[in-house]
């Protein structure tokens, strides 16, 4: 048994955030990702956090700004509906590079929605989702064990390149318990010589902002950023490959859909039927070297999503097209079942055969 | 091998507990194990239902579409899920609360009046438990210390005096014939 216990997905986030150092946690509550608040509210106080359940989802992250521009690692988490209030907040962080980690619990929508699992926030977390150019560095748990691991390399991240890591689960793998070790060798947070902690006399005082009413100084600022942007597409992408080497029939899935999918690929392999699965571990940057092997080798991409279909854009994008990407979905709550993507599966290697 | 277990009944009856015990049993047996549990409103009082699967291969999806075995512990869940069982699969009812009988042939049904013994036996709210211990017992898997390892992981300190109490509700539905 080691050293594993069970423990929720939501739980796992807000453990292994405090094992990275997290000591100030604000939020404010909304299903299904209430657990991290909870087991927050109860642990902080133990170990002289903070944990702070704020008036609203904007004064929660504009707290989380706060903190961060003191230099200290900092959390808040929601889901669907929350992170839309936060997105103003998130683009302020982006506009000050601040470092910060932001939880999508993940439920249908739009609007209010439901409280059941999605994946419907892809294009809301891969493309910034408040306004102006700006990145998340968007991790993409698919396990209670990865929902700690990213946790505390989502923290790293942010730290490294001064921005916000944000981690896009959804209300099943929020909501499920799986064995989960902490045998993590954890990094101290880097020195912030740019935070705002007083000068001491000693130096010019640090301004943490994000207005720069001179053009000229915003737009060097926005090129900077994606100079940045673009070391990290270079360096931090990250995918699972499952039984790719030869398949046919390439299935694209993250989060819960790839747990689905990997029961149909198993169930199409025993089949005889040549299929594999990229798995996408991060959203932004999008793993594109994985996804620009399997051209030539593969006659179908199947996108298998809980939205109406996002991240097939992504896939069509890192394939230039020049593979055919078919759609496979549940939506509003609803989560596709390993004989579905089976069907499509076989569908597709039917057609391919032709 | 794999086997997937649907617990499903009312918000209250303590499914999701008694879930949460099985997998724990699992984790201690070195099993890959999965627990997965209705979120909705239905915690409030509704139908409320648990999966939970363990394996000696990694869990792939969490969620249960053909269980091997179902606890029903009233009736729209034996109605809902009873179809959904596998041939050869194994359901648990619960028959002081569910009069009709399982309609199928091709599975093993156990009926167990886990509320009725329950509540003769001083332990009212720990029907679920009984029929976790008669769900061991018939596949031959009630080993007595990892029980008790497994209920002592989820019985909260707080509640360490229910310890006991859970473990007798699991030995009844054990010796229940």
């Amino acid at each position: 048994m080691a050293d594993k216990v069970l423990m929720k997905g939501n739980e796992a986030i807000a453990e292994a955030a405090i094992l990275a150092g997290c000591r100030h946690y604000f939020g404010y509550p909304i299903t299904p990702q209430t657990e991290i608040a909870a087991y927050m509210a109860k642990r902080m106080p133990k170990i002289g956090g903070t944990f702070l359940q704020a008036e609203s989802e904007i004064a929660a992250i504009n707290m989380v700004y706060g903190v961060s521009s003191a230099g200290k690692r900092v959390m808040t988490s929601s889901s669907s509906p929350g992170i839309s209030l936060k997105s103003e907040g998130i683009s302020y962080l982006a506009g000050a590079d601040l470092p910060a980690l932001v939880v999508n619990c993940q439920r249908g929508g739009p609007g209010l929605g439901g409280i059941q699992p999605s994946q419907s926030d892809y294009f809301q977390a891969t493309r910034g989702g408040g306004h102006g150019d700006y990145h998340m560095i968007v991790l993409a748990p698919a396990s209670v064990q990865e929902m700690a691991q990213l946790t505390i390399r989502g923290f790293e991240l942010a730290d490294e390149y001064r921005m916000t890591s944000m981690i896009l689960a959804d209300g099943t793998i929020g909501q499920m318990m799986e064995p989960v070790s902490f045998d993590f060798e954890i990094k101290e947070a880097p020195e912030k010589p740019w935070a705002t902690t007083g000068t001491g006399m000693k130096r010019k005082h640090n301004v943490v902002n994000s207005l720069y009413l001179s053009p000229e100084v915003l737009e060097i600022k926005n090129i900077e950023r994606y100079e940045k942007y673009a070391k990290i597409a270079e360096k931090e992408a990250l995918a699972e490959e499952y039984m790719l080497d030869d398949a046919e029939i390439v299935i694209a899935a993250f989060g819960i859909a790839a747990r689905v999918a990997k029961n149909a690929v198993n169930a199409a392999r025993a089949e005889g039927i040549k299929a594999g699965l990229i798995r996408p571990i991060t959203l932004w940057p999008f793993p594109e070297k994985t996804f620009k092997k399997v051209i030539g080798t593969a006659k179908q991409i199947i996108s298998v999503e809980l939205s109406m279909g996002q991240m097939i854009e992504d896939v069509k994008l890192a394939t230039e097209c020049k593979v055919p990407v078919s759609l496979c979905y549940r939506v509003g709550g609803m989560i596709p079942s390993p004989e579905q993507v089976y069907a499509a599966i076989k569908e597709a290697a039917e057609k391919a055969g032709e | 091998m794999t086997r997937e277990y649907l617990f499903a009944g009312f918000g209250g009856q303590g499914l999701l507990f008694s879930g949460k015990v099985l997998a724990y049993k699992g984790l201690i047996e070195d099993k890959n194990v999965s627990w997965l549990p209705s979120y909705g409103p239905e915690m409030r009082g509704g139908t409320a239902n648990c999966s939970v699967i363990i394996s000696d291969e990694p869990v792939g999806a969490p969620i249960i579409s053909n269980p091997d075995v179902l606890v029903a512990m009233n009736l729209p869940s034996l109605d809902k899920y009873e179809a959904a069982v596998k041939p050869g699969g194994t359901i648990l009812v619960d028959s002081s609360l569910i009069e009709r009988k399982v309609n199928r042939d091709d599975v093993n049904v156990y009926y167990v009046p886990a509320t009725k013994l329950a509540g003769e036996n001083g332990a009212p709210t720990l029907a679920n438990m009984i029929l976790v211990g008669k769900l061991l017992e018939t596949y031959g898997e009630y080993d007595a210390e990892t029980v008790k390892t497994a209920l002592g992981k989820c019985v909260s300190a707080r509640h360490a005096d229910l310890l006991e109490l859970n473990l007798k509700a699991m030995e009844i539905g054990r010796d229940f014939e």
